[in-house]
């Protein structure tokens, strides 16, 4: 893609040296976030506690869009079902903050967190075990939204289900394990979900401190995920994808397993949003069923729309922007944001298909 | 001597000689005497099954019953003649618990013969529950006299189960041979714990229990049956609309839902229009049916010719930007009606229950839902394959460019196959005000079931949308029992995905150069 800009780039400065510098220059932004959080209150220049970690939780969506954009920019596979990863790998991150609230629950058990002695456990169900411990629960974000996916992926490309059907049926999924999540017997906390947490990896959750190190762990996750991403698509695996979203037949034909290339990248996105999910929890300090509701992907997918898929600051740009509308919009004018995020939805795809990106570069042309 | 005086008296005062036969007049002013005269008054009441003695039993137990002298008074009328009786200066006539347990057993009799079917039932109800072999004379009175055949299905099962308790063993075969003929788990329960208690008449009992226990089974399929056609008419009246839309045109519309919703609140204007002349009021449902179709239909022609039309061979973008439209429709309309939800009220024809033999209970919204979804679907293949419309939206099904030389206008076929899709979904909205909340948020609940009905029964075929909606009905009320909703509905989904892994095309999949687009 931006070898094409590069080629109508004016006055001779790459355009590729420029997409580069405003990605540094936008990280090198938000990193100086929490460290104005740091100045005295009444400075001109401090950041509230609020911003830091909306924007910590916009970091999260960022890296969401990017894993959206991935499978659908490149390989064209839109999926209507990554808040399932992104919630799973939440979830893992929730269990492993419920163990580390030990004896400190309301009902002062030692191991079983609050709901679950409310819920008449006895002892902490088999899928619970490791959670206490941090890489076993970092392993578990990944790993299992990566397992969905692959399940999900292996079942549905082998039988060429493309296109719509494979959205309507992520979609089908998300809503299924909504449905799952919600119950009480799942061990999972029910309707109420995961919540009061006290501390990660020994720091307390309510302090400026553990703010700031979970919002430079969401910039690094980002920062990695753009270079990972980057490496991806721009390596011959980035080419075959796209030729598989434009041609997938022909592709087949040429002697490619196009099963297992859609498969790899269905199942990187699914990790990196599961990677997303564990990071937003701390940071929102809740998970509960609701992250998995069909509404909240397919909000993601538009993030990427706005911003322009295909391209991967597009999908950043896109979480970004339309996040920061939505916090505006919301405090202000809460009726007006469904409208808003509604006709954005009508707006993208009939007059804006390369989204913001693609304004931009009409701009420069 | 005093009872003489008494019924003097009472003549002169009623100035009725027919009351000297009277058992409830004979007997009424033995209240106001002694606790024996009163035991001996209430165990007469109870055996006149006069519904007269109800309400004043009922007060004595209650402490409520007043009297002067001889006369009793109940609510500030003379319990015998009904005239106003002042209660001043009037005392409270009290009990024993002599008196009171003969009251106990009075009740129940003259309950059992009460002239309101629900205190009868009611009676029957505890006097099942009590178990005492003394009610059969009571019930076999009130079984003789009962018309209404609810009431005496309770007091043959309450017969039964006081002969059961009874002391000689022929009169508890009869009853166990009644039981067995019974198809309830209540008769189910008692022959069971009479199992332990009758060592002698084990067989017996053991094949009564097996004949309710089949018939229990036989009751429990039908009744899984209906549920899961049920549930499969609502699926095939979401699913009709979007066959059409998504199917046929190969369109995806997330706000189909929305058309659905849109035609839920069509039902709710057209029944408050109503309200104004009370003589249209129950034909407000069946206006809404065209209402609906019309609303609905011209949301779809205007969103097809002003947004669709545009996206024509981009499916995801069509699904995104139809997914902006449906939140844009439940928005407006949370802002329009409110969030809160709507009451459609049903008809008085479409109310209540209908009792099959076997005990199978059946509702009758539900049964109409499914009578209606059928009519809806017959409309359907009637308009796609009777009418110069239909041939035209086949023909540009099968081969557009062709159509289109033949000299129809494909533009024009495709907004009014949208339109007529979306009616569907209107008119599947009418269906929904009866059985679901009329809310905003309606439809979203039915969009995901019905893409998955038209993704099993086979994509742009009515016949596969017709098997596919029943048969996941049915499939997901027959696992619900045993998995509950929500994991029933994960295991529909998954058999789905299964399902598509041995046939990619759905159930009836179309054959020929469309299977090929």
């Amino acid at each position: 893609m931006s070898e094409i800009a590069a080629a109508s780039a004016p006055r001779g400065i790459p355009a590729r040296l420029l997409v580069r510098g405003a990605i540094l220059a936008g990280i090198a932004v938000l990193a100086l976030l929490p460290l104005l959080n740091q100045l005295p209150l009444g400075s001109a220049l401090r950041v509230s506690d609020f911003t830091v970690s909306v924007t910590g939780k916009w970091i999260c969506y960022a890296v969401l869009a990017l894993a959206i954009d991935l499978a659908w920019g490149y390989a064209g596979i839109l999926s209507l079902g990554h808040g399932a990863f992104f919630a799973l790998g939440g979830y893992a991150m929730g269990m492993h903050l419920m163990r580390l609230i030990g004896p400190r629950g309301v009902y002062g058990h030692p191991v079983l967190p609050d709901f679950m002695v409310f819920l008449g456990y006895r002892e902490l169900p088999w899928y619970w075990l490791g959670f206490d411990h941090f890489p076993y629960a970092m392993l578990m974000a990944l790993l299992v939204p990566g397992a969905l996916a692959f399940v999900v992926g292996w079942l549905s490309f082998r039988s060429r289900i493309t296109g719509v059907y494979f959205s309507i049926l992520t979609q089908a999924m998300t809503y299924a394990l909504m449905l799952a999540f919600f119950r009480n017997d799942m061990g999972f906390g029910g309707n109420n979900g995961f919540t009061d947490f006290k501390e990660l990896l020994g720091v307390p959750l309510n302090t400026q401190g553990a703010r700031a190190g979970l919002f430079y762990a969401a910039l690094a996750l980002l920062a990695g995920s753009l270079f990972l991403c980057r490496h991806v698509v721009s390596t011959k695996l980035g080419r075959v994808l796209v030729a598989v979203r434009d041609a997938e037949s022909r592709v087949r034909f040429l002697g490619y397993s196009v099963t297992s290339f859609k498969l790899a990248v269905f199942v990187l996105s699914g990790m990196m949003a599961g990677l997303a999910g564990a990071l937003y929890v701390p940071l929102v300090g809740i998970i509960n069923p609701g992250e998995f509701a069909p509404g909240n992907s397919i909000e993601a997918v538009i993030w990427v729309a706005v911003g322009g898929r295909g391209t991967l600051v597009g999908a950043v740009l896109g979480a970004f922007s339309v996040n920061a509308v939505k916090t505006w919009l919301t405090s202000f004018a809460p009726d007006l944001w469904l409208f808003v995020l509604g006709g954005l939805f009508v707006a993208v795809t009939l007059l804006l298909p390369q989204g913001l990106v693609g304004l931009f570069r009409r701009r420069a042309r | 001597m005093a009872r003489a005086l008494l019924l003097l008296a009472f003549l002169l005062a009623a100035a009725m000689p027919a009351a000297a036969q009277d058992a409830f007049l004979d007997a009424l002013p033995g209240l106001a005497g002694g606790f024996a005269a009163q035991a001996e008054a209430v165990e007469r009441l109870g055996a006149s099954g006069d519904p007269r003695a109800l309400p004043v039993l009922r007060a004595l137990s209650e402490g409520r019953l007043l009297k002067r002298d001889t006369a009793i008074i109940l609510n500030n009328a003379d319990a015998a003649t009904g005239q106003p009786a002042d209660a001043a200066g009037a005392e409270t006539v009290r009990i024993n618990n002599r008196v009171r347990s003969a009251l106990r057993g009075a009740l129940g009799r003259l309950q059992l013969v009460s002239a309101n079917p629900d205190e009868r039932l009611a009676a029957a109800e505890s006097v099942f529950r009590s178990r005492s072999a003394e009610n059969i004379p009571g019930l076999e009175a009130a079984i003789a006299r009962e018309s209404v055949p609810r009431v005496r299905e309770r007091q043959e099962l309450a017969l039964a189960a006081s002969r059961l308790v009874a002391p000689e063993a022929a009169v508890k075969r009869q009853g166990i041979a009644i039981l067995g003929g019974a198809s309830s788990e209540d008769a189910r329960a008692l022959l069971l714990e009479a199992r332990n208690t009758n060592p002698d008449l084990l067989p017996e009992i053991d094949a009564a229990v097996a004949s309710i226990d089949a018939r229990l089974t036989f009751k429990r399929a039908a009744e899984t049956l209906f549920q899961g056609l049920s549930l499969g008419s609502v699926l095939l009246l979401a699913a009709l609309g979007l066959a059409i839309t998504f199917g046929v045109m190969g369109v995806i519309n997330m706000a189909h839902g929305e058309f659905v919703m849109l035609g839920a609140y069509t039902t709710f204007v057209v029944q408050e229009a109503c309200r104004g002349t009370p003589w249209l009021l129950p034909w407000s449902l069946p206006l809404s049916v065209p209402a609906a179709f019309l609303v609905a239909g011209l949301a779809g022609a205007a969103l097809e010719r002003g947004l669709i039309r545009h996206l024509y061979g981009r499916p995801l973008e069509t699904l995104l930007m139809t997914f902006g439209v449906g939140m844009i429709l439940q928005q407006a309309v949370r802002l329009a009606f409110g969030a809160q939800n709507r009451e459609v009220i049903s008809p008085a024809w479409m109310q209540g229950t209908l009792s099959l033999p076997g005990g199978i209970l059946i509702t009758q919204n539900r049964l109409w839902v499914i009578v209606f979804a059928l009519l809806v679907l017959l409309l359907a293949i009637a308009a796609i394959r009777l009418t110069r419309f239909g041939l035209e939206m086949r023909a540009v099904v099968q081969n557009r460019r062709i159509a289109a030389t033949m000299g129809i206008r494909t533009g024009r076929v495709d907004a009014l196959t949208f339109a007529f899709g979306s009616g569907i979904a209107g008119m599947a909205g009418v269906a929904l005000s009866q059985i679901d909340n009329v809310s905003p948020n309606l439809g979203t609940g039915y969009i995901i079931d019905s893409f998955m009905v038209v993704v099993f029964g086979g994509v742009g075929s009515l016949v596969g949308t017709l098997v596919g909606s029943m048969g996941l009905g049915v499939l997901n009320k027959v696992i619900e029992p045993w998995a509950g909703a929500v994991l029933a509905k994960v295991a529909v989904l998954v058999i789905i995905m299964l399902f598509i892994q041995r046939r990619p095309r759905g159930l009836f999949a179309l054959k020929g150069r469309a299977a090929d687009a």
